[in-house]
């Protein structure tokens, strides 16, 4: 229950965050990448904030053994910079370029009951689910080689 | 045009800088809306309770900052349905194979200094800010 209950109360202050700092409006992140014509640096704000507060509390709270409510802290172990992580991140890029909207943008956008956030996030999960599929018919492809 | 909104954007920022490290020092977790959103796309993480909980927050937080604050929420999507379809696939595959979005590569990872989320911020920002100059300079698009 504890577990939970962080998790929401995370989401909330995250979902808070992105609304307040403009990170949910579309029109703001395209004019942020945007600097040949109708720059808005305000999203550059949003990064900065992020990252001082994050950087900073992530250095006291990972000098301690464990998490308050979890055994240990989930944290990615891969190491290498490889064609899927410079790729796939690409691909973000160009698909965000064309929307505007992020993952963390959109959905809280969907609380604003906007039908764009909701193509979009539907259209995301699409993606996802996608991917899921393909890795996992190789995985079974992969194994019944072997066998 | 959108107005420039340095102070707010940094309260925003630091809000989001918040919900990060409570999500750390309380769950342990990273605070990626992509990983955390594809760990309920099936087949499901069975750990999908507290991702459920995340994002239900982060749905509902706008409408109470409507409700029970003075604050507006500026909103404009520029970009026709057929292509937010296209984006939103694009994306989808995108972050599941670049393992990350600009809040878990582009927040959560820089913050700790992690090479590898270094790598794929300025890779994405980099595409974005090259396919935004192409659809609005070249092809004089949205």
């Amino acid at each position: 229950m504890p577990r939970i209950l962080s998790a929401l109360v995370a989401g909330l202050i995250f979902g808070a965050g992105i609304a307040v700092s403009g990170m949910i409006n579309p029109a703001k992140v395209l004019n942020f990448f945007d600097i040949a014509e109708t720059w808005d640096p305000s999203l550059a704000f949003v990064m900065g904030g992020a990252l001082a507060v994050t950087a900073l509390g992530y250095f006291l709270v990972l000098k301690r053994p464990t998490p308050a409510f979890e055994k240990r802290f989930h944290l990615p172990t891969k190491k290498r910079l490889d064609l899927p992580l410079i790729g796939g991140s690409a691909l973000f890029g160009i698909g965000w370029g064309i929307a505007g909207f992020c993952p963390g943008g959109s959905i809280p956008a969907l609380g604003l009951g906007q039908s764009s956030a909701f193509v979009f996030v539907a259209a995301m999960i699409a993606g996802m689910f996608a991917v899921k599929l393909v890795r996992s018919a190789m995985l079974v492809r992969a194994v019944r080689g072997r066998a | 045009m959108t107005e420039f909104t340095p102070l707010t954007s940094l309260l925003g920022g630091g809000l989001i800088g918040v919900a990060a490290v409570l999500l750390m020092a309380l769950n342990g977790r990273v605070a990626g809306l992509s990983g955390i959103l594809g760990g309920l796309v099936p087949p499901a993480a069975p750990d999908w309770v507290w991702r459920a909980a995340f994002l239900a927050g982060a749905v509902v937080a706008p409408g109470l900052i409507l409700a029970f604050t003075g604050f507006t929420i500026s909103f404009d999507s520029p970009v026709p349905t057929p292509w937010l379809i296209v984006g939103g696939l694009i994306v989808g595959v995108g972050v599941t194979l670049g393992s990350g979005c600009s809040s878990g590569h582009g927040v959560c990872g820089m913050a700790r200094l992690s090479g590898r989320s270094i790598a794929a911020t300025i890779s994405f920002m980099i595409a974005t800010a090259a396919t935004v100059f192409i659809i609005r300079h070249v092809l004089g698009g949205f």
